[in-house]
């Protein structure tokens, strides 16, 4: 069996440094990547703090169901993927493509059952920016701030998940393709670093668009 | 002493009860920075002079100097202590310029682009001219009706920014009598730089005289007002000068001259003339009803419809070899006001066989054409008219 | 011999090159074209001050005119030019590595720049946007330009901020030499440290912010329309959570230029090594807490103002750390009086004054009176101009020699840094004195009694271009007859001078190995 090693380029000493300058870039762009998010959720917080009545049965009017199905959904393909560098690390690559793919899998479940809920929206006039029939009859422009940001955060958040199925889909196509064996594994775990992030960004948008729905 | 330094360092008269205080502190952190910055310059100079290198092989050691902690701690700590004076200082000025006096009279100032307008308790209204007693506390509470402006007093060394859908306050008192200029010093757009008003404050007496009905001219002479202003006045003979004092309590005697009185005051005529000159707008001469030709090739008739739009969406519909410049009157115009533009249009074009029609008021709805899902029209006047509604004090 | 310029000439050789020292040079050239770009609108800006009504363009094209000066200034000159142009060229030499840690990551960043600065400049030829570089809602999810294309190029450009950002940190912890500890490294390795973080923690939010206005402004989103619920108001403290760290975007890095200066032509260790290193990072973190003062007067608390004021004044004694320490530096050096030191001499002077006149400002009360008028007009350029762009002709020079493998022609450079002083002086003092007299910024007409103070600024403007086309000229010209530049021209012992002029495309003939600190001058030379 030959287990492909990743190339060495030619600025690094060895591969132990390459692996760990690669793994602190990921970690460097994740904190970009937060810091975009909590831009969207400051605004969230100084909208939910002007209008918190709305913003409460804005939460209640959203599908509970859908959202806990969703988490669970993205939690199950977060403990997939860490199975997957785990088979990887114990050398059993058909495995960790197994569960890598299984994990770009569930991150398809999730967009799809997220796109149900657009639909679901959309179909009762719920629009960005305040527009269709649902907020000629809730015209109080809370409504429409807090749908607004409804779409501006799970938008956000989806596409995020799409790059990041996307990414799946390719790691597992290139560690088959490329027979890797355990000194390549840091490679998935990076891919983890950014699927693991996504998930935890869906465990703040939960609560705030699915939980946080009861006078406190 | 404080004149001197007030002339050199080109500050505009002090007017207002706080204007000598905070010129004060001005000049310690200028005098300080002035000081702090040729200080260390000629230290710098002094040095690389004195310790040139005098030959190749000097400059390839040199002694190992670290910093005299003593020396460097002691400036910084010297410099911590002028920072906290400086904070201190300005920051109780900062409250009682924020914090109103108990006792003030107030005035409401709504901002909107391009003007100030005042309204007085006693129910006197004006444009660009705010009339104050001297020697009296007053509080302004501001809005504005559409974007950000900033109030603006030099002489008084106020300004407060005014945002929709928000009140502000803030106050001053003028410890003489005189005209000061007011800017708009928040960037509004197209005109923001032409939002100029004044504050006159009269002696006391000579402001309940004001307020009994007594113009303002018999108490001082207006400066002249904003260059814009200027250029648009200087183009159609009988055109209402610019509006500045005090609005007409009167009423107009038609709809047609009620529509040049708002075209006025909401500076249409900044840019489009009455007598068949085209400006930096088409003229409003003749225009009812002709076929106008589109920048993108139609041409359309201008019936009451397209000028409406014209006026609430202005680059939906542009009209051939003008600059798109004009601003959007969505929201600042009430119906009614529409209503007499479009009768003062009329009334200036030659008779044409058009369908006798009472210009009724057309309002679109307040969306950018391609979007989703529309809003029903009933809901977007009504809405139009609550966002114009909520913000006159 | 074969450098980095000879080893391969092809045009694709550039376009597709991952050597950090040719990325830096395509930025170099790049930030410099839209320096001239920035520049002619503000040539243009200055010209229609000449009179207080209408003199050259419409209120309409002034308006853009600002703006994209702004944009351009900041985003497509500023803040790339001195970490993506010498950061990406002398990061890795200075740590003795042989490249940045993501070469090819690095070369994409270039084109994320060149797409924003294609789609900003897209913005500027069609209906261009006329909001202030800070793109205020409402006004600018309503006004009738395009501000889209605008926005969206400074978003793009964020992510090529955050790029050379992610790849500065990652190539410090990981690549320096065998034998540089963190304590060892030049400080210039410490000021693009501190700017990276900023750049990672702060373009993010900024980003956001802009796209959001991208969907008030194209798609009536609402977001921060007060007429809808929406609150302008949370929109000015994000942006300037962003862009008053982004101050220190374009400040840190000519500081670090500075301590390479300073120590190289003063032939002598900094004053305090650790003190400029420290201060770097006390910049960075109090820097993300001072930015409500530039709202003093937008209507927040009264409370909030206060602390605001004194966090900023706060960062100022970490400014003042840095300036005694480099004065101090030239105490019993032995100096050679050069061009780039001329440029330091002139950044010390303009840098305290514009960081003080910033003090001033912080100082609450003085605010309300200065606020969006030409005081700060003159505070802020005094430092972006007065300082950074000082600082970063600075560098040029003393840089030159390495890059080019040329000499720059020391009297045309001395001259042309006198003429940039005084054009500037000419062009900026004047504008304190207008903000004292109450000229606000942004406008386009003006009272009669403000104008001879703008004819000479508008004066002083025309000196400083004629002095920055006397740089280019001369520095252009040098590349066709200047000297061939000697490996260390300044006697330095900084470790980029310890390579060939130009160096060899692998930064040093064989792989360096580090026994002394960059600035041990006490010790007698020895080969690296
Ligand atoms: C590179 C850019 C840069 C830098 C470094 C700074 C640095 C500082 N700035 Fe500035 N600033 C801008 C760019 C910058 N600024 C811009 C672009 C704007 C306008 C934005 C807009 O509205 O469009 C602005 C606006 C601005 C305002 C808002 C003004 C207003 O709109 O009303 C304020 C208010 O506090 C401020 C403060 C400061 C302070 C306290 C510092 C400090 O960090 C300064 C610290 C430095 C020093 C203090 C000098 C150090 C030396 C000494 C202290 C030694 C002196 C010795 C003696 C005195 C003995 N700045
Ligand atoms: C890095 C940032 C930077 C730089 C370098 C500059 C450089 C200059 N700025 Fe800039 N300026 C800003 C950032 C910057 N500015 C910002 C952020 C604003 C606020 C915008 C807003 O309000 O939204 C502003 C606003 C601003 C205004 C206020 C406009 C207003 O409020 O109405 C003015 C007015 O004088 C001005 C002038 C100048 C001048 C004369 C220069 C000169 O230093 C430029 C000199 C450069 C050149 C001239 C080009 C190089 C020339 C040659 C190589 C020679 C060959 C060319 C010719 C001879 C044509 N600027
Ligand atoms: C800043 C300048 C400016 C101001 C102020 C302005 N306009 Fe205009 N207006 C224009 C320009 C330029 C055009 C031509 C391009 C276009 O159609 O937008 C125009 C076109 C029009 C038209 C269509 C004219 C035609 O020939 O078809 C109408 C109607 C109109 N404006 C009404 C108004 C009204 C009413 C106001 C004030 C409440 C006003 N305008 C204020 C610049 C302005
Ligand atoms: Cu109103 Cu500027
Ligand atoms: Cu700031």
């Amino acid at each position: 069996m030959n287990l492909a090693v990743p190339k060495l380029q030619h600025h690094f000493e060895d591969l132990p440094k390459q692996a760990h300058a690669a793994r602190l870039g990921m970690w460097l762009f994740l904190a970009s990547e937060a810091l975009f998010f909590s831009g969207l959720f400051t605004l969230y917080a100084a909208y939910r703090a002007h209008y918190p009545e709305i913003f409460r049965e804005g939460v209640a009017h959203n599908d509970l169901v859908l959202g806990t199905v969703n988490t669970f959904i993205l939690l199950t393909g977060s403990l997939f993927l860490s199975l997957a560098l785990w088979a990887l690390r114990a050398a059993r690559r058909a495995l960790s493509v197994l569960l890598t793919a299984a994990t770009g899998l569930a991150g398809l479940v999730y967009l799809i059952i997220k796109a149900t809920e657009w639909a679901h929206h959309m179909a009762e006039g719920i629009f960005p920016g305040g527009r269709g029939r649902f907020f000629v009859e809730n015209p109080e422009p809370a409504w429409a701030i807090f749908y607004t940001s409804y779409y501006g955060l799970t938008g956000f958040h989806a596409i995020h998940v799409t790059v990041g199925v996307g990414i799946l889909a390719w790691t597992a196509w290139w560690m088959h393709r490329e027979r890797v064996g355990p000194a390549a594994a840091y490679k998935l775990a990076i891919v983890g670093l950014y699927w693991h992030f996504v998930d935890i960004v869906w465990l703040f948008l939960w609560p705030l668009f699915y939980l946080l729905r009861n006078p406190a | 002493m404080n004149d001197f330094l007030r002339r050199l360092l080109f500050l505009p008269e002090q007017a207002s009860s706080v204007a000598r205080e905070i010129d004060t502190l001005h000049y310690f952190v200028i005098g300080i920075t002035m000081v702090g910055a040729t200080g260390v310059f000629i230290a710098a100079l002094w040095w690389s002079i004195r310790y040139r290198a005098r030959s190749f092989e000097a400059s390839s050691t040199t002694p190992q100097v670290q910093a005299g902690l003593a020396v460097e701690g002691g400036l910084l700590a010297f410099l911590v202590v002028l920072f906290i004076v400086f904070w201190v200082v300005g920051f109780s000025q900062y409250l009682r310029m924020r914090i109103p006096p108990r006792d003030a009279m107030v005035v409401y100032v709504t901002g909107k682009q391009w003007m100030w307008k005042f309204a007085y308790p006693e129910g006197k209204q004006t444009i660009n001219t705010l009339v104050v007693p001297a020697n009296r506390n007053v509080q302004l509470v501001m809005t504005s009706r559409d974007v950000i402006h900033s109030f603006y007093v030099p002489a008084f060394r106020v300004k407060q920014d005014v945002l929709p859908g928000r009140y502000y306050t803030t106050w001053f008192r003028a410890t003489r009598p005189g005209t000061y200029r007011i800017y708009c010093a928040e960037y509004c757009g197209l005109s923001h730089s032409a939002m100029w008003g004044d504050v006159v404050a009269l002696e006391a007496d000579d402001y309940e005289r004001w307020l009994e009905g007594e113009p303002l001219e018999n108490f001082v002479q207006l400066p002249p007002g904003p260059p814009m202003a200027r250029v648009a006045t200087g183009l159609g003979p009988d055109l209402p000068a610019y509006p500045r004092g005090i609005a007409e309590a009167s009423q107009p005697r038609s709809m047609a001259d009620w529509g040049r009185e708002v075209a006025a005051l909401k500076g249409c005529l900044a840019c489009h003339t009455l007598d068949g000159q085209p400006h930096i707008g088409p003229t409003w001469r003749n225009l009812w009803y002709r076929e106008t030709p589109l920048a993108d090739g139609r041409v359309i008739i201008a019936d009451e419809a397209y000028l409406t739009r014209s006026m609430m969406d202005p680059m939906l519909e542009l009209v051939q070899g003008y600059a798109p410049v004009m601003p959007t009157y969505q929201g600042l115009l009430e119906p009614a006001e529409v209503g007499a533009i479009l009768e003062l249009i009329r009334s200036i074009s030659e008779p044409l066989p058009t369908p006798a029609r009472a210009p009724e008021p057309l309002v679109r709805p307040p969306l950018p054409p391609g979007s989703l899902d529309r809003v029903d029209p009933a809901r977007a006047l009504e809405f139009i008219r609550e966002t114009s509604e909520r913000v006159t004090p | 011999m074969k450098n980095y310029l000879n080893c391969e000439t092809t045009i694709w050789s550039w376009l597709s090159t991952k050597d950090h020292k040719r990325i830096g040079v395509m930025f170099l050239v790049s930030v410099t074209l839209f320096l001239l770009v920035g520049g002619v609108f503000a040539l243009i800006l200055r010209l229609e001050h000449l009179t207080p009504g209408p003199t050259l363009v419409s209120p309409n094209m002034y308006n853009q005119l600002f703006t994209l000066h702004g944009v351009v200034m900041v985003w497509l000159f500023l803040i790339p030019a001195i970490p993506a142009g010498f950061g990406n060229f002398f990061l890795p030499i200075m740590l003795g590595a042989k490249d940045v840690a993501f070469p090819r990551l690095n070369l994409a960043s270039l084109y994320i720049f060149w797409i924003g600065a294609i789609l900003t400049i897209y913005g500027v030829l069609d209906r261009a946007a006329d909001t202030g570089w800070t793109f205020y809602p409402p006004y600018s999810s309503q006004t009738y330009t395009k501000a889209t294309p605008v926005l969206l190029g400074v978003f793009v450009l964020g992510w090529s901020t955050i790029i050379t950002g992610v790849n500065f940190i990652t190539t410090i912890h990981t690549l320096r030499a065998k034998g540089m500890r963190f304590m060892d490294m030049p400080l210039f390795a410490w000021a693009l440290y501190g700017v990276s973080i900023i750049q990672i923690l702060g373009t993010p939010v900024l980003g956001i912010i802009l796209l959001m206005v991208v969907m008030d402004h194209s798609f009536d989103w609402g977001l921060f329309d007060p007429a809808r619920g929406g609150d302008p108001l949370i929109y000015q403290h994000l942006f300037w959570f962003y862009s008053h760290p982004a101050v220190y975007i374009m400040i840190l890095p000519p500081m670090g230029v500075v301590s390479e200066i300073v120590t190289s032509m003063a032939h002598k260790n900094p004053l305090s090594y650790k003190a400029i290193a420290y201060s770097t990072f006390g910049i960075a973190f109090v820097g993300f807490l001072t930015w409500g003062h530039h709202m003093f007067t937008s209507g927040m608390s009264e409370l909030n103002a206060g602390i605001f004021g004194i966090l900023s004044m706060g960062v100022a004694v970490f400014s003042a750390i840095k300036v005694f320490t480099w004065t101090g530096t030239l105490y019993r050096g032995s100096v050679w009086i050069r061009t780039p030191l001329v440029y330091i001499f002139a950044f010390l002077f303009l840098f305290i004054f514009g960081g003080m006149t910033g003090v001033a400002v912080a100082a609450t009360s003085l605010d309300v009176h200065w606020h969006d008028t030409y005081f700060v007009v003159a505070h802020f350029h005094f430092i972006m101009v007065g300082a950074s762009l000082t600082a970063f002709l600075a560098a040029l020079h003393y840089w030159w020699p390495k890059i080019t493998g040329k000499m720059y022609f020391e009297g045309w450079g001395v001259a042309g840094a006198i003429l940039v002083f005084l054009g500037f002086v000419g062009t900026f003092f004047p504008q304190f004195l207008l903000g004292n007299a109450g000229m606000p910024r942004r406008y386009y007409h003006y009272s009669e009694q403000f104008q001879a103070l703008n004819v000479l600024s508008t004066a002083g403007s025309w000196v400083l271009a004629l002095g920055l086309l006397l740089v280019l000229v001369t520095l252009i010209w040098s590349l066709v007859a200047g000297e061939k530049a000697p490996a260390n021209p300044w006697n330095s012992r900084s470790y980029e001078w310890m390579t060939p002029s130009p160096p060899p495309k692998e930064n040093f003939p064989e792989t360096p190995r580090f026994v002394r600190g960059p600035y041990d001058y006490h010790l007698p030379l020895e080969p690296p």
